[in-house]
């Protein structure tokens, strides 16, 4: 692996890139160098952003000495392991298809599958939880078997209702709230990755894996009750 | 309780402080004031810390009354004149509001963002370790939303045995071009797009908002193409999406971003740059670390001698009085064409 850049972001952060692709090694080195600043934060660190294949740390420019920061950083990449599979693994539950999966057909008929093949390959795949964001707990998901990969929407729609499971490109998603987009609705589950006001707030964390459990439209409200009632209803499971 | 009860506000009138900390990478916008310099002046003269929370006000100011109770009020920013019971006050001065009576916030008139800052702040339960209102994720301010006609806000209304304060004029105020430094991605453009980004003038666009302001001006050409793997994003990142016409990122910009990040702007220009109208011209210098390590600092030592720079109003603290002063302070100060924050 090449030594990584330390790119500026102004006074006030700096970006540690490990690689310019989508790759579970490079996103574990990212993981990886996260875990070794967030244990023992050096002085005037503000927070660390970790995304698909670099880390971004902010600080106050006043309180840090750049120089020995950069240092820091540079030591710490030396000899890094890729932390793979560092979190936990969860089951989320999801409604294939009808009024939950609106693109289901579609996506099916443009790989020449049946729905059900669908359905089979994309939850019978182990996701990788690349990153958390634009938006609060979206997450990125690596792991899309590729007979699946789909283009993404060539018109957006400006609102997909929260719990959204999607896909767009080789990347898939779950919604964490109403929010416009341009990948393709397979299924929808009443699991929450953002709530505010519950603990925890957020489900998921990057490095965590996910797997989907396709279950019938009839458990969709005992649920999605559930959920309303605090519940996470994703499960944590074993590897 | 005392409150603050709203009259009247525009659409984007919300509680900022310094922004949420800690949660970017769960994709939480850190929010917080536009312009921390002036939230730190109106703190200042109520005798608050600098990043206490406050009334921000966008392009549009807004109408209080105040029930339950005496309060302590500050205004600073992009030239809003505060007035209670129709009464002007003088710019960067606190004043007494008292039970019963109205505070009207004036339209911004050199900028854009102006704050409100009450003694002791208020009482609101802080999301996710801040007051600050996130539009997109539902977060701070009132439950999750901005201020709106009819919402009251309890004040903790503390140290109201504090007399009325004045701050001087802000000394910081630079003009010129916006200091940036070059990166993270600036080998994505060719060396004369970047000289173009140095050169040229830019409009901001009437797209401008917490979350970023778009520019208008020569198109920024891409060397290696518009998209990127997204990476974390920071204030004041001015990206080039493939129209080639740069977005200046903002407080509650998303945090992470899949276009070429050409420049960041330097911290200490950042107010400044967030007070600049749609329609305002703008351009841009590059400066190395050192530099803009020399102005973040200056504007921390600046920050932290406010307290030492108010001068008491020095009246009795009578209606009469109080309203006397006003009215002088007011009139003088109101029509002079230079007041605090000019920033255009």
């Amino acid at each position: 692996m090449p030594t990584p850049k330390i790119l500026p972001c102004g006074d006030s952060a700096v970006t540690v890139e490990f690689g310019t692709t989508i790759d579970p090694d490079i996103n574990g080195l990212v993981l990886a160098l996260d875990d070794i600043i967030r244990a023992s934060p050096p002085a005037g660190l503000i927070e660390t952003v970790p995304t698909y294949r670099s880390l971004t740390v902010q600080f106050d420019p006043v309180a840090t000495d750049y120089d020995a920061l950069v240092r820091l950083l540079s030591e710490a990449t030396k000899d890094l392991a890729p932390h793979n599979a560092v979190g936990r693994r969860w089951r989320v539950p999801v409604v294939y298809g009808g009024e939950y999966g609106i693109d289901l057909e579609e996506v099916a008929s443009l790989h020449g599958l049946t729905p059900n093949q669908v359905i089979e390959i994309h939850s019978s795949a182990i996701y990788r939880i690349y990153m958390i964001g634009f938006l609060p707990g979206f997450t990125y998901l690596g792991g899309l078997d590729k007979r699946i990969a789909t283009s993404r929407r060539l018109h957006p729609r400006a609102k997909i209702p929260a719990g959204t499971i999607m896909i767009g490109g080789e990347q898939a998603g779950i919604a964490p709230m109403d929010m416009p987009s341009g990948w393709h609705n397979l299924g929808l589950t009443p699991v929450r990755p953002y709530a505010p006001g519950r603990d925890p707030v957020f489900l998921f964390a990057a490095g965590d894996e996910i797997v989907f459990e396709p279950v019938d439209a009839s458990r969709w409200e005992a649920l999605e009750k559930a959920v309303r009632a605090g519940d996470p209803v994703a499960e944590e499971v074993r590897r | 309780m005392t409150s603050l009860v709203v009259t009247s506000c525009g659409p984007m009138t919300s509680l900022q402080d310094r922004g949420r900390i800690g949660y970017q990478g769960f994709g939480v916008s850190p929010s917080g004031a536009m312009d921390r310099r002036a939230l730190a002046m109106a703190n200042a003269l109520v005798g608050n810390p600098p990043e206490t929370a406050a009334i921000e006000f966008m392009n549009l100011g807004g109408g209080f009354t105040c029930e339950g109770g005496d309060l302590h009020v500050a205004l600073v920013g992009a030239g809003c004149i505060l007035s209670i019971d129709g009464t002007p006050v003088a710019p960067q001065t606190s004043v007494f509001l008292q039970e019963g009576q109205s505070l009207e916030v004036g339209h911004p008139r050199n900028g854009t963002f102006a704050y409100l800052a009450v003694a002791g702040g208020f009482a609101v339960e802080p999301e996710l370790g801040s007051l600050s209102f996130h539009l997109r994720s539902r977060l701070g301010g009132l439950k999750g939303a901005p201020l709106k006609a009819g919402d009251r806000l309890p004040c903790r209304a503390e140290a109201q045995d504090r007399e009325p304060m004045q701050l001087p004029v802000d000394p910081l105020e630079e003009s010129g071009p916006i200091r940036v430094m070059m990166g993270p991605q600036d080998d994505y453009f060719t060396l004369e797009t970047i000289s173009l980004l140095l050169e040229s003038e830019f409009t901001v666009s009437p797209q401008a908002d917490r979350m970023g302001f778009q520019l208008s001006g020569p198109r920024l050409e891409h060397a290696k193409g518009f998209n990127i793997v997204s990476d974390g994003i920071v204030d004041g990142h001015i990206q080039v999406p493939g129209s080639g016409q740069p977005i200046v990122l903002m407080r509650d910009r998303q945090t992470a971003g899949g276009y070429p990040k050409i420049a960041t702007v330097i911290s200490a220009d950042l107010a400044r740059f967030a007070q600049l109208r749609p329609g305002t011209s703008v351009r841009f210098r590059a400066v190395e670390r050192d530099e803009a390590l020399a102005a973040a600092r200056r504007l921390k030592d600046w920050i932290a001698a406010l307290p030492a720079n108010l001068t008491p109003v020095r009246f009795a603290l009578t209606t009469e009085h109080l309203l006397s002063r006003n009215l002088i302070g007011g009139t003088v100060d109101a029509l002079a064409p230079a007041t605090a924050d000019q920033n255009d």
